[in-house]
């Protein structure tokens, strides 16, 4: 098969590849239909997340057919499914408590290491996102394995487009879970940084949980002009104040509930720091979280702050003082895509979400190198690329 | 050399955490299954190749003993007969070796109630001897990098198979070697 590879720091190619084969019981083959390129791709593309080996298939967002089942998959060939890009058993303690995404038995044995010796704890699997998740093959591909596939993919119904439903798979869950770690109360101003997809899904989100102000902070303006047709209201931090804007736009008081949907790399962590924490086996890192610093401050007296941004090492000049003093709290985590998807295709089967209105670019699965470095150097047009493997090169 | 705990915490999580010649490695998981479920599967010892990677093979040779083929570096293997021992129904099972066995060892896994319906907790305690010569050297290799990560990784794949049914992999196609 073809499938978007990964051979380094801004280098990935569409290379020939084995036929995916069912390997345990519980998986499923799927034939890729539609597949997306992530924001968090780009932080595997720009070679800030260790792990990654020369070869290995990228792509968590996408969705196909069924062409293979395996003993106990409760799949059927045919069927057209969404599938989230955490990977989890269903069985364990956190499954069973609903938090998907730290699953304990998805990521394999060997794999765990480097993520419990970094965090405490081991990570889930993951597809496409580096040996630290287990070193799934991912859907930016003609095929994918799917594992315990009775537990993850949603069945879609056809009358739905790719368009409409794909997003189910990562970025539309990640930001309703954020606006829901915000926990917004009726009045509630929802303080937003980044309008790259999350942050625009979590803008979304907000408002249709019921918050009275939904402000949205970025640089880009097309990303902001699409901030503003859910009801936000923008900030542009390059023209603005934003700590002073924000008070000011909320009578002195602060945002009840702010949310990072931008992460470690708007300020970067360096690739040297991260490889280095990995090859070294000790925990410090170096994240840069100007935004995330910025939005505790921002926050109000026991505020809420939400945390779907991407974040791998460690933070200093943390604004330890104002967590304890102002008496906030904190959530954050990878998404538990199972937990939210049912309720997600509901809204969007009845069209109280739409998710097309974030889709500039669609390109075959060939053209996935150009919709990469697109996606990476022209964020304030190339908003989302979806790759379909039925499309012709160039078309 | 004193071996009493001055603390709560298992013996082999303490600083020194030899007892006599025995090197001991431990482990403890928690598995969301009955306790009698998975007593009874370790009890069936055939059974415990199907996640320990180290064993190649595990055949009674009679109601309370059984010979083990583990896989040694370089392609070798190394065979030993265990007898079990303190077994305790539902609690407890222990092994050690026979005379004759190319490595002395004694090991035992017990299994009790985890907290409000949340399974039963596993813990592994394994003791050996590596043999002197060549073959010592290989057994100290195969031991050596960690041998408490080997017990966990075991103990991990165990959880694995009882709560999901298989044991995860990264690999996408049967051949792929380099990607458990």
């Amino acid at each position: 098969m073809r499938a978007l590879t990964w051979h380094g720091t801004n280098d990935v190619r569409v290379d020939t590849h084995p036929d995916p084969e069912i390997i345990n019981p519980r998986d499923t083959i799927i034939k890729i239909t539609s597949t997306a390129i992530c924001g968090s791709d780009l932080h595997l593309y720009d070679g800030v997340i260790p792990g990654m080996k020369s070869g290995d298939i990228l792509g968590h967002e996408f969705m196909g057919e069924v062409v293979e089942t395996g003993p106990k998959s409760t799949l059927k060939k045919g069927q057209r499914v969404v599938v989230p890009f955490t990977i989890s058993c269903g069985q364990c303690f956190f499954c069973q408590q609903q938090q998907y995404s730290a699953c304990d038995n998805s990521n394999p044995v060997e794999k765990q290491d480097a993520s419990e010796m970094l965090y405490g704890h081991p990570m889930s699997g993951i597809f496409g996102y580096s040996h630290l998740t287990g070193g799934y093959a991912g859907g930016q591909a003609e095929y994918v394995r799917v594992p315990f596939s009775d537990v993850g993919p949603i069945v879609v119904p056809d009358h739905l487009t790719d368009d409409q439903v794909l997003f189910l798979s990562d970025i539309l869950p990640t930001g309703w879970m954020a606006a829901d770690n915000a926990e917004i109360q009726p009045g509630d101003t929802v303080a937003v940084w980044g309008a790259g997809p999350v942050g625009l899904f979590a803008v979304q989100s907000a408002v249709l949980m019921g918050a009275a102000q939904v402000i949205c902070i970025d640089h880009h303006p097309h990303r902001l002009e699409l901030a503003q047709k859910f009801g936000a209201k923008i900030i542009n931090f390059e023209e603005t104040h934003v700590r002073e804007a924000l008070m000011e736009m909320t009578g002195g008081i602060g945002p009840d509930a702010v949310i990072d949907a931008v992460g470690m790399e708007a300020h970067g962590f360096t690739p040297d720091n991260v490889l280095d924490v990995v090859k070294q086996k000790i925990a410090p890192g170096a994240d840069r979280g100007h935004a995330l610093r910025q939005a505790i401050l921002a926050v109000r007296k026991g505020g809420r702050v939400s945390v779907p941004g991407v974040y791998g090492g460690m933070l200093d000049k943390w604004p330890l003082g104002a967590m304890m003093e102002k008496g906030i709290t904190i959530k954050t985590g990878q998404t538990h895509v199972q937990k939210y998807i049912k309720d997600l295709l509901r809204r969007i089967e009845e069209g109280e979400i739409d998710t097309t209105f974030l889709i500039s670019h669609h390109l075959s699965l060939e053209d996935a190198p150009t919709g990469y470095r697109n996606f990476h150097d022209k964020q304030n047009e190339w908003t989302k690329v979806v790759l379909r493997p039925d499309m012709a090169k160039g078309a | 050399m004193s071996h009493h705990n001055h603390d709560d915490a298992p013996k082999r999580t303490q600083k020194d955490d030899k007892d006599g010649d025995l090197a001991i490695v431990g482990r403890s998981v928690t598995i969301n299954r009955p306790r009698q479920e998975l007593f009874a599967f370790w009890r069936d010892f055939t059974n415990l190749s199907q996640f320990m990677e180290a064993i190649e093979s595990i055949q009674m040779t009679g109601e309370n003993r059984s010979a083990w083929t583990v896989r040694a570096p370089a392609g070798q293997t190394v065979t030993l007969e265990t007898e079990t021992v303190d077994v305790v129904e539902g609690e407890q099972i222990g092994w050690r070796s026979v005379e004759g066995s190319q490595i002395e060892t004694k090991g035992k896994v017990s299994f009790t109630d985890a907290p409000e319906g949340r399974g039963t907790v596993v813990s592994a305690e394994i003791g050996y001897v590596p043999p002197a010569g060549d073959l010592g050297r290989l057994v100290a290799k195969l031991f050596a990098a960690e041998p408490n990560i080997q017990a966990r990784h075991e103990l991990k794949r165990f959880k694995m198979l009882m709560e999901t049914g298989e044991i995860a992999t990264g690999s996408y196609y049967r051949d792929q070697k380099d990607n458990k």
